[in-house]
């Protein structure tokens, strides 16, 4: 497994550069809270939609569970972080970070463990009835959440410290996409591939599906539990509500958008999709319905590839040899200066 | 016994009308393999034509219901026809999104419509409840009989079209497969649009009944029930047509029952027993098991 293609190092640098943009932006007050807020939100949505691409989009398994993972890891790193708060450590220092850290590592665990459990027996169903049984497990947990008085029950977990920044979420966001695009295009992400295209022709080629769609499930609902754990010491409140089948099909909704298998897709639809619902906030109730239609319009008629297509041919006829004209130019010079 | 009785028959009036839903789900999951998640928000719509029929132009009860079945089931066509007929090629994750889509313009497009907008309305009294003694304490009112008996006949109504009338077979022949179904001279895309014309007329019924029994409306009612009825469905397999009377008459009962036993874990013992349930027979209780492919 190639630590860094170059195709990932692109992706890296892109984000990376994103950030020192939104920092810049953030340090110089260029940014209202609200603006940065929303930002953050939708980081986290990408963290989710690229986790479950890894499950949808390459091993082809259909999950609309994939909230009761993030509740799973907000729910724990939040009871951590909590019980050390009450401890002491409720000033900022080096210590606090590095057991933030620590904190959401736990709830990715925790939530890595819960999904292996789940995902050994009904990772045996196919196609549509894993998604039921993905959907009844996310509606048991936020029966359970809602029932369990030590976590704050219908009322949410609150005063969960305010530990979210930016700089977590994108490092977290940096990470999950490096990672998964790694897995997704190394020898694990083609087999997965395989078992998505054909799971009989796989199985018979002695590939063992169940393993590979467990794997994804695993490493997915790893990455689902540290955006849960984000969000909930971005919210500083856990609530069930925030973690219903509702919420797990929003983040499909994204993944659809963004195109199944696409890591730019997911990053980019779940920043739009974020975005969106606060830009449409001007037409008040209407926003409720036009969101619905864009979605449709969106599925019935996907304009993605078309604009990509377009992107592409701007890129390569206008953009590009100009580039590629003044970089001789400037090489020319340069090497003449040397001369 | 005697709590348990009156139980059963609130288990059994609950049970049919998830039943009634749960039959559209399977309906439409049968032929065109597609979890029509806006099925849910057709109950919505059948409940609030009714009400609007009643209260703003008088319509007698009978009147209203028949009215409100047929509005959703012209309503469902159309949402067939735009929404998902262009996606008939296309993976089926996308048709799944644009239900979804589609869900959510039904429940916020009420909620911004003026006549029905965001606050609770109720639904009037249509009919004065009368009790029929069992025994000293267990009851059955007239609601509970016309329920079960609308929804009784319902369900023949639509055995008989599937088993004895030629678009029952040609219903049948899609299901099997569409395109040998093609091949032979069935018009598919019509077979398709009644499929969902039944569906909708008997969710539009199962509006008007839940209306009948709960009768708070909102838009976002048809949510839950439509949820609870697509696990019926799944319960008693997918694409059955026995399977989903089946199921949805067990998920009322262990509803009603679960609420008794502890009011608050009742709707996760829903999910657990579908999730007993596929983990032993992955295809449903009366599901065919897969044949090939997946």
């Amino acid at each position: 497994m190639h630590l860094l293609r170059h195709k990932n190092l692109l992706n890296i640098v892109a984000i990376v550069l994103c950030y020192v943009v939104l920092w810049g932006l953030n340090v110089h007050r260029l940014l209202s809270d609200y603006i940065l807020f929303v930002i953050m939100c939708g980081l986290i949505n990408a963290i989710m939609t690229v986790s479950l691409n890894l499950v949808t989009g390459f091993t082809g398994q259909f999950s609309i569970g994939h909230a009761a993972f993030m509740a799973v890891g907000a729910y724990t790193s939040a009871v951590m972080t909590k019980l050390v708060f009450h401890i002491g450590l409720s000033t900022p220092s080096p210590l606090r970070e590095v057991f933030f850290l620590v904190s959401l590592l736990v709830g990715s665990l925790a939530s890595a463990v819960v999904a292996y459990l789940i995902g050994i027996p009904t990772l045996r169903l196919k196609g549509d009835y894993l998604c039921i049984a993905t959907l009844g497990f996310n509606q048991i947990l936020v029966v359970l959440l809602n029932n369990l008085h030590v976590l704050g029950g219908p009322r949410g977990f609150i005063d969960i410290p305010k530990l979210s920044n930016l700089a977590w979420i994108m490092g977290f966001t940096v990470v999950s996409v490096a990672v998964i695009s790694n897995y997704a295009h190394s020898i694990f992400g083609s087999q997965s591939m395989a078992v998505r295209e054909d799971e009989l022709a796989a199985e018979s080629l002695g590939i063992d599906s169940t393993k590979y769609k467990i794997n994804a499930f695993v490493l997915a609902s790893f990455f689902a539990g540290a955006a849960g754990g984000l969000l909930a010491h971005l919210l500083q409140l856990a609530h069930p509500t925030q973690f219903t089948f509702l919420k797990s099909i929003e983040i499909l909704l994204m993944l659809v958008v963004g195109g199944m298998g696409s890591v730019h897709g997911s990053i980019l639809a779940a920043l739009v999709l974020t975005m969106l619902p606060e830009v449409l906030r001007f037409s008040q109730d209407l926003r409720l319905v036009i969101y619905p239609l864009l979605l449709i319009l969106f599925a019935v008629r996907n304009p993605l590839p078309y604009l990509r297509q377009q992107v592409a041919e701007v890129w390569e006829v206008k953009v590009k040899p100009v580039i590629v004209g003044h970089a001789t130019i400037l090489k020319r010079f340069f090497s003449g200066m040397l001369k | 016994m005697e709590q348990f009785l009156s139980q059963f028959v609130n288990g059994v009036q609950i049970g049919t009308i998830y039943a009634l839903i749960a039959l559209g789900y399977t309906l439409v999951y049968g032929i065109i393999q597609l979890i029509n998640f806006a099925h849910g928000d057709l109950i919505m719509l059948g409940a609030y034509t009714a009400f609007i029929s009643v209260t703003s132009f008088g319509l007698p009860f009978p009147a209203a219901f028949v009215l409100a079945m047929v509005v959703c089931g012209i309503a469902n066509v159309l949402i067939e026809r735009i929404a998902y007929k262009p996606l008939r090629d296309r993976p089926r994750l996308v048709a799944l999104i644009t239900a979804v889509g589609v869900s959510l313009l039904l429940e916020n497009g009420g909620r911004v419509v003026p006549f029905i907008g965001p606050t609770y309305r109720r639904f009037p009294e249509a009919i004065a409840a009368r009790k029929y003694y069992l025994t000293s304490t267990v009851f059955i009112t007239n609601i509970h009989i016309l329920n079960v008996a609308a929804a009784a006949s319902l369900m023949l109504i639509l055995h008989y079209v599937i088993t004895n009338t030629k678009i029952g077979m040609a219903m049948r022949a899609t299901a099997l497969d569409r395109e040998a179904a093609k091949s032979v001279g069935i018009d598919t895309d019509l077979v398709i649009s009644i499929t969902f014309a039944i569906g909708g007329t008997l969710a539009g019924a199962a509006g008007v009944l839940w209306a009948v029994v709960y009768p708070r409306l909102n838009p976002y009612m048809g949510l839950i029930p439509g949820l609870k009825a697509f696990v019926a469905a799944v319960f008693g397999g997918i694409g059955s047509i026995p399977g989903a009377v089946v199921g949805g008459l067990i998920m009322g009962l262990v509803e009603v029952f679960a609420t008794v036993a502890h009011s608050q874990l009742a709707e996760g013992v829903f999910f657990i027993i579908l999730i007993g349930i596929l983990l032993l027979r992955p295809t449903g209780l009366l599901g065919r098991p897969f044949v090939g492919r997946a």
